[in-house]
Parts: C-alpha cells; sequence; structure tokens
C-alpha cells in the first residue's frame, strides 16, 4: 500500500483490516502537505473532517460490518463542488466571498456512502471556462509529469492530484472537455458519462446545455466502482433522469471481442501533433481497428458548443459582470462580456443544429458500437504559452485544447479518456459510445489497459 | 458583412449600454477579438440549412 495504490486495492486492504482508514486518509493527507507546493493541486483540504470519515470507517469494520466498495478511499473534488464549511469558489476571485456551503455535493455524499474520505478541494479554471488548468487567482495547477507544464482544464487540480499520486480518485466538470483534457495531459483515465447521468445538483454551473461531472482515477476498474457508486436519479437535477441505477463494474471484464469500432477520421485527423498520432496507432493496432467512420458537421458542432457556451456562460454571469468585472481574469471576463451580446438567432440555430447533430450521431451508433478519436491535439504545452501551430495555422491554446472534445460532449455522448503513456509526456484516446452506454466504453479502456496500451504512468515527484 | 473589425465597435458599445454591461476601452479589444469568433461560428451554424419545424429540444436528451 503506497501512493500509488490503486482505490480499489486501498478498499480490498481496508475491508480485509489489513490498512486503517485511518493510516492511508493520513498518509494522503501527508503527500499532499508534501506536494501541494509544487503540484497546486489543492485549494482547501478538510482534515478533520477526513480523519473523522475514516475513523467511522475504522469503527465500521471492527463492528463487523460489511464496508462500501470505496472504504477507506480517500478523494477529492473540483472547487466547484459544494463541501459543507467551504465557499464555492468555482475557480474565482468572487464565491470566495460567498457564504459556506451548508451541505455536501450529492456525488460526495454517494461516495462516502461507499466507504469513501473526502480530503479536499481542488483547483480549476475560473468558473471553468478554461482548457489550460492556470487559474489567475490560485496560481496554475502543474503537471505531474514536468512541473513546468498545464495540466489542461479546467478539472487541472483534479488531473495533477490523481495524476500526481496525492489521491487514487478525483471528481471533476466537464462542459467541452474539462475532464478529458486534463485526462490527456496528466496521463490518468477519465469519465464523462452520459449528459443526465450523473446529478450536478449543488455544484457551480457553468453552461445548463452541457455541463456533466464525472471521476478521474488511475485504473479502469476505479473508475466503474465510483460511478456505480454515484448513478442514480436526483430530482435537484433537472436533467438528471429518472434512470435506474445500471452498474459498469461487474461487466467491464468482458473484453472487446465482437464489438464494432471505429476510427473517426476527416475533421478528427486534422491537426494531430505526431504523439497524438502515435496513440491513436497504438491504440487501434491494439484493438485491430481498420474501420474508419465520418462524424457529420464535427466542425460545426465545435462552433455550436462554442456559441452555446459563450452565451449560456454570459447569462449565468450577468450580474457580476456588471458589478465586479475587475475581479475575473481578464481573459474569462472579455469572453463572457462577448458571449452576452451575441445575437440570440444565432444561439437558437445552434440548439436546432444540435438536435439534427444528434439524429446523424446516433444513426452512426446503429453502425458501430463505439468511435476512437483523440482527445487532444498534442501532449501538455508549457504554462503560459499562448499559440500553437495546427496544421501551419497558428492557433489559441486556450481555446484549441478542446478542439476534438467538444463535438462529442455537445451531444452528451460518454466517453471514457484512456491516457497512453507515451515518454517523455503522456496522451490520451476518446472512446465515445452511445448515450447510456458507459459499460462499452469501460469494457474497451480495460481491455487496453490489461494489454499495457493504456495505463497512468507514475511521475518522478 | 463587416468591413474591419473595428466596425463593431458602435455594436459592442449600444449593446454594453443596453444590457449594463462594463465597456472600458481597455476591455474593448478582447471583446470585439472574442465576439468576431462567436459571429463568424455562429454565422457558420446558421448557414446550415435546416427546416422550419427543426425546433431545439427545449430538454435536452442525450
Amino acid at each position: 500500500m503506497d501512493h500509488w495504490s490503486k482505490a480499489s486495492e486501498i478498499a480490498a486492504a481496508v475491508s480485509a483490516g489489513e490498512a486503517s482508514a485511518v493510516a492511508v486518509t493520513q498518509g494522503a493527507l501527508a503527500r499532499i502537505a508534501a506536494l501541494n507546493p509544487k503540484l497546486n493541486a489543492f485549494t482547501a483540504t478538510v482534515a478533520p473532517r477526513a480523519l473523522e470519515r475514516a475513523q467511522a470507517v475504522d469503527a465500521a469494520r471492527q463492528r463487523g460490518e460489511t464496508l462500501g466498495p470505496l472504504a477507506g478511499v480517500p478523494f477529492a473534488v473540483k472547487n466547484l463542488f459544494d463541501v459543507e464549511g467551504l465557499a464555492t469558489r468555482a475557480g474565482s476571485k468572487i464565491n470566495r466571498d460567498g457564504p459556506a456551503a451548508t451541505r455536501d455535493q450529492p456525488l460526495i455524499e454517494r461516495l462516502e456512502a461507499a466507504g469513501a474520505v473526502l480530503v479536499g478541494a481542488l483547483n480549476m479554471g475560473e468558473y471553468a471556462y478554461d482548457f489550460t488548468g492556470e487559474n489567475l487567482h490560485d496560481g496554475p495547477s502543474r503537471n505531474p509529469h514536468d512541473l513546468t507544464r498545464m495540466t489542461g482544464g479546467s478539472s487541472g487540480g483534479s488531473g495533477s492530484a490523481v495524476g500526481g499520486g496525492l489521491v487514487p480518485l478525483a471528481l471533476g466538470s466537464d462542459t467541452n472537455g474539462s475532464i478529458r483534457v486534463p485526462s490527456s495531459l496528466c496521463g490518468i483515465f477519465g469519465l464523462k458519462p452520459t449528459y443526465g447521468r450523473l446529478t450536478r445538483a449543488r455544484s457551480f454551473p457553468f453552461v445548463a446545455s452541457l455541463d456533466h461531472l464525472g471521476p478521474f482515477a488511475r485504473s479502469v476498474t476505479d473508475l466503474a466502482i465510483s460511478y456505480d457508486a454515484m448513478q442514480g436519479p436526483d430530482a435537484d437535477d433537472p436533467v438528471c433522469v429518472d434512470r435506474g441505477v445500471q452498474p459498469v463494474a461487474p461487466l467491464i471484464a468482458r473484453g472487446a471481442d465482437g464489438l464494432r469500432i471505429a476510427v473517426a477520421d476527416g475533421y478528427f485527423r486534422q491537426g494531430l501533433f505526431p504523439e497524438a498520432n502515435e496513440a491513436m496507432s497504438r491504440v487501434t493496432k491494439a484493438l485491430n481497428v481498420t474501420r474508419d467512420i465520418t462524424i457529420p458537421e464535427a466542425l460545426r458542432a465545435r462552433e455550436a458548443a462554442y456559441v452555446i457556451t459563450a452565451t449560456e456562460g454570459a447569462a449565468l454571469h450577468l450580474d457580476r459582470l456588471r458589478t465586479r468585472a475587475n475581479d475575473f481574469d481578464p481573459a474569462v471576463r472579455d469572453r463572457l462580456i462577448a458571449g452576452a451580446i451575441v445575437p440570440a438567432s444565432l444561439v437558437v440555430a445552434s440548439q436546432k443544429f444540435r438536435r439534427w447533430y444528434r439524429e446523424r450521431m446516433l444513426e452512426l451508433f446503429g453502425e458501430v458500437d463505439a468511435i476512437l478519436a483523440p482527445a487532444t491535439p498534442c501532449t501538455a504545452p508549457s504554462i503560459g504559452q499562448q499559440n500553437f501551430v495546427l496544421d501551419g495555422v497558428e492557433l489559441p491554446v486556450r481555446a484549441n485544447l478542446g478542439l476534438y472534445t467538444q463535438p462529442i460532449s455537445f451531444i452528451g455522448l460518454p466517453v471514457v479518456a484512456v491516457p497512453v503513456p507515451l515518454s517523455p509526456l503522456p496522451i490520451a484516446v476518446q472512446i465515445i459510445t452511445a448515450p447510456w452506454r458507459e459499460d462499452i466504453a469501460l469494457r474497451i479502456a480495460y481491455t487496453l489497459e490489461n494489454m499495457g496500451i493504456a495505463a497512468a504512468p507514475k511521475p518522478l515527484l | 458583412m463587416l468591413g474591419s473589425p473595428e466596425d463593431l465597435d458602435p455594436f459592442i458599445e449600444a449593446a454594453c449600454a443596453a444590457l449594463g454591461l462594463p465597456a472600458d476601452p481597455a476591455f474593448k479589444p478582447a471583446i470585439r477579438a472574442n465576439l468576431i469568433v462567436a459571429l463568424r461560428f455562429g454565422a457558420d451554424v446558421a448557414a446550415f440549412a435546416l427546416p422550419d419545424d427543426a425546433e431545439p429540444a427545449p430538454i435536452f436528451r442525450a
């Protein structure tokens, strides 16, 4: 048992009495104290609460109770999740003036009901409008594989904390790619579930039409266990449908044989750096995938997602823009002000297009079970890097790291990002499936993990 | 169509005033640059022909 242990291994050891939840929690808190000055992943820890919770887990075991599947597993959440006693800062300066949350976000409650132990809140891009993991107010979260490089965002602290071995499990949000981009740059597994699958109640929103919450981990099993613990309807989130729990952990070892898998071509092959091509090549060869498939109008899908994001995000922040404009990161503020004055007709056109695009994508999933696509065009850029060159065109890093993730979350499809441990830096591939078929994406991810093609590389810290 | 990016400035000023948003001159170049991208993307989406009865889903379901 060490800092690189998986959540499933910790839970098994705690359940068997081979390790105490208190010792595991103390170990995680000590590692956070030692390494957070380098990684800047955490913006708050909740040590007294964590130790109390861990003691309760140990006491339950001593009473002979059966422990949950995440017994004694330390975890942390992006700081847009409500944590009782903390202001939900959502990466901003403004929100930290708000009142402390009076109740945990429901996914925290569900993970703790399964035995997990919340240890803190994580750094993120301001109001989640970010793909870099940089934050003007809290400083950038740092990539555990190279501290001078970006984590990706906006769930940058989540990527850094799991990739750096501070915790085996973290939660983040993904509106346009904010789980999948940090998974790629930090070399960890990430699951963005189907839109409406996991409750977003008591999390600070960004774009209601596109917001998702989901887990990060260093193994597929850990993604599946945590995801299963978090499923279930919630009347407090209008899009968290009244859908029964569909456990995936018992299914992931079924393998990928018989699944119809294709590689996205066209838009998803443009602008790739060599390392992204190498990762795609390794995954497609390992799975013997020979079929290409065209996702229709992917560029327009990205453009429509951009318009909806800018305008809904602006509507959310209109009052804060009026009254506290100078307390925003200027890069966020000026995008939001621009979003506030985009004509409504373009927003409606984007929402109409979204429905058309969804129908075409569902037709594709009549032909195939899963689609592979790159997660990011490149490995982690340097912190502060403004531009990169894609297919000979210089483009802003901040807006374009999510080039390949935006057209997928736009219609809420489930995706597992699997890290390919290239040297010196990892990069991920997206496994995309039909709505509600997280099980298929996780089966393919598990297959790749068992083949050694996908893995979370251990950093030297 | 726009002749130059600065052609947007009267629109930015009027729209910000109508919404009570700050139109600090120091903000304007970045607002303009971001607005140009959003308008270009939005125009591209709007140019995709869909029938009048192709309504958005009021509550989106994946």
